[in-house]
């Protein structure tokens, strides 16, 4: 059951017109590559009168940040888009939302960090925001930026979570490709996410204060129940992409499973590649090797639960980075670790960091990772150390 | 699947031609991706663009077109630039802007199977009045490949170009006609 219209869009267009039918009401976003595409449509959109929204032009992605958490506190729907270094200018005001508890929704072309500058994908940017409290959701295609953003509207602004929300499409990958998806019924969308109405707004007839100054006797205690609430907030994601699949008929978990029933290996991937990596399941298996994958669709709150049922039957964990930890290895394969930590003694999980700053990884890169890593846990088993490898470099 | 890799120079449109054709291949019920090749957008260097289009299934390779099954080269200059020839696969097909006589061009790229040429850039000058050959060597592409109906191009270049849609439909059926194919 799938509904609408089929269409070729651009990811980045899929994420504008989301927003469009969100019927936000402030947006405020400054271009930068490869964001650039979805605040320049948007832009374009209330321009010409088909998004009735005040965009509110900034000079930089900090300004864009602090309009939104304004417009938010004020009782808007609000919206905001960028990528690499825009979101690391960004960094300090991302915090204000979710310790505020205001559901500005905000979507990053996913980019790597500088030196040396670099406009292309990879995870960097997403990952150096993990900490700060906001949902975080990964697209595989254009379809799921679509639905995500959609889905993230409805989430973020649900009375039981109020946390801010960020869908992450991976920079070129998904924001400059044109692929087939399905357009929803623009009333069924409108239908799926309720009137926005924040429980305490910014209101000259019942005044309230916001972002007060938190000294040592209550700082903790904020943070604690900032902390559980965000936890809390795992229930409502599902719970609403459960309601998405059923009206929609596309179905999303916080991590995805492919070819997992009788798995021995998984491979676990966030982002665009992770299709690409269901082909080289697929000529792994014809190879006889028990291959799976694991997609992490949901990486704040990470799903512990959903992650650990995923793995119980797996022998070994393949996990692909693409971003650096320094001095640490690759942020994900860290904590997926964690998450196993006392629980999976058994299970070998050999990490690798490739996709930096845009080098492609082609079904040969999956496939070349999953044979080596058998070949690491040999040495796993001989009591050697095993080092994070960076695939496809030339030295 | 078909993987297409668009060669050309920056503010030739190559990218732009990707994208049409995929437009139009979905129009026509298909399953197609465009994606560009992620160079630097500078008028003039190198760019590479990516089409892969699938009458069947739903197209999960995200990754750049290795091997293409046919190669559309939009600057006859690039021929010597790079080694892009040889990463067609053996039984692929070239389409190439060339002023060139279509024998001398089949005897120069020997090692093609199928070889398209036209003389886009006379054409584009002529309906267009303009040196960007892209929408010109879509014709081409059809000529070659039949990969979409040359009708299925008009809805998306009016979208794209608004005015001057007819005359980039024009230059794209003029070249489908002159290409020649052997």
């Amino acid at each position: 059951m799938t509904k609408g219209k089929i269409v070729g869009l651009e990811g980045s267009f899929a994420v504008a017109e989301a927003v469009r039918m969100a019927n936000a009401d402030v947006i405020s976003a400054y271009p930068i590559t490869p964001q650039t595409h979805i605040v320049e449509r948007l832009a374009e959109m209330v321009a010409d009168g088909e998004l009735d929204a005040e965009f509110i032009c900034v000079e930089s992605e900090h300004s864009a940040m602090s309009a939104c958490v304004g417009a938010s506190a004020a009782g808007a729907r609000v919206f905001t888009c960028s990528a690499g270094q825009g979101l690391e200018l960004m960094h300090e005001v991302l915090y204000i939302p979710s310790s505020m508890r205001l559901p500005v929704v905000a979507v990053v072309a996913n980019r790597a960090l500088s030196a040396p500058l670099s406009v292309w994908c990879d995870h960097s940017d997403a990952m150096a925001i993990r900490d700060i409290g906001w949902i975080q959701m990964f697209a595989e295609n254009n379809q799921q930026a679509f639905d995500l953003t959609v889905c993230a509207y409805r989430v973020a602004e649900d009375k039981e979570v109020l946390f801010p929300a960020m869908v992450h499409l991976d920079g070129f990958y998904l924001s400059h490709v044109i692929e087939d998806m399905v357009m929803p019924d623009e009333e069924e969308v409108v239908g799926f996410i309720p009137e926005y109405e924040h429980p305490f707004v910014l209101d000259p007839d019942r005044p309230v204060s916001m972002g007060c100054y938190g000294p040592p006797f209550i700082y903790s205690e904020t943070k604690k129940a900032q902390e559980v609430a965000f936890e809390n907030t795992k229930s409502k994601i599902l719970e609403t992409w459960k309601e998405f699949g059923d009206v929609f008929g596309r179905h999303y978990s916080p991590v995805e499973k492919y070819r997992m029933e009788d798995a021995r290996i998984a491979l676990l991937t966030m982002g665009s590649s992770g299709e690409t990596a269901m082909l080289a399941v697929e000529e792994l298996r014809e190879e006889g090797k028990d291959v799976g994958l694991i997609s992490l669709r949901l990486w704040r709150p990470f799903p512990f639960k959903e992650f650990r049922d995923a793995v119980k039957d797996v022998e070994l964990l393949v996990v692909l980075d693409r971003a650096i930890s320094s001095g640490m290895g690759g942020p994900v394969c860290s904590e997926v670790k964690s998450a196993l930590y006392d629980k999976r003694k058994d299970l070998n999980i050999v990490g690798f960091i490739g996709g930096l700053g845009g080098r492609d990884i082609p079904v040969k890169g999956f496939k070349y990772m999953v044979n080596r890593a058998l070949e690491k846990v040999k040495a796993i088993e001989r009591g050697e150390e095993i080092e994070t490898e960076m695939i496809g470099i030339r030295e | 699947m078909i993987g297409i890799c668009i060669y050309g120079r920056g503010g030739q449109g190559g990218v732009t031609l990707a994208e049409l054709v995929a437009h139009a291949a979905i129009a026509e019920g298909k399953h197609a991706q465009s994606m560009p090749s992620f160079g630097p957008e500078r008028r003039g260097a190198p760019v590479l663009a990516f089409l892969r289009v699938n009458e069947r299934e739903r197209i999960k390779i995200r990754a750049e077109i290795a091997e293409p099954d046919v190669l559309v080269v939009l600057d006859p200059g690039l021929l010597h630039v790079g080694d892009v020839v040889s990463r067609l696969k053996k039984d692929g097909t070239a389409v190439v802007n060339t002023k060139r006589a279509h024998d001398e061009m089949k005897s120069k790229l020997d090692v093609v199977s199928k070889l398209a040429t036209v003389d886009a850039m006379r054409i584009a000058n002529k309906v267009l009045g303009l040196p960007i050959v892209n929408t010109t060597m879509i014709g081409a592409l059809i000529k070659a490949t039949g990969i979409v109906k040359l009708e299925s191009l008009e809805e998306p270049m009016e979208e794209r170009f608004g005015k001057v849609a007819m005359k980039n439909i024009e230059t794209m059926r003029k070249a489908y006609d002159e290409t020649v194919v052997s």
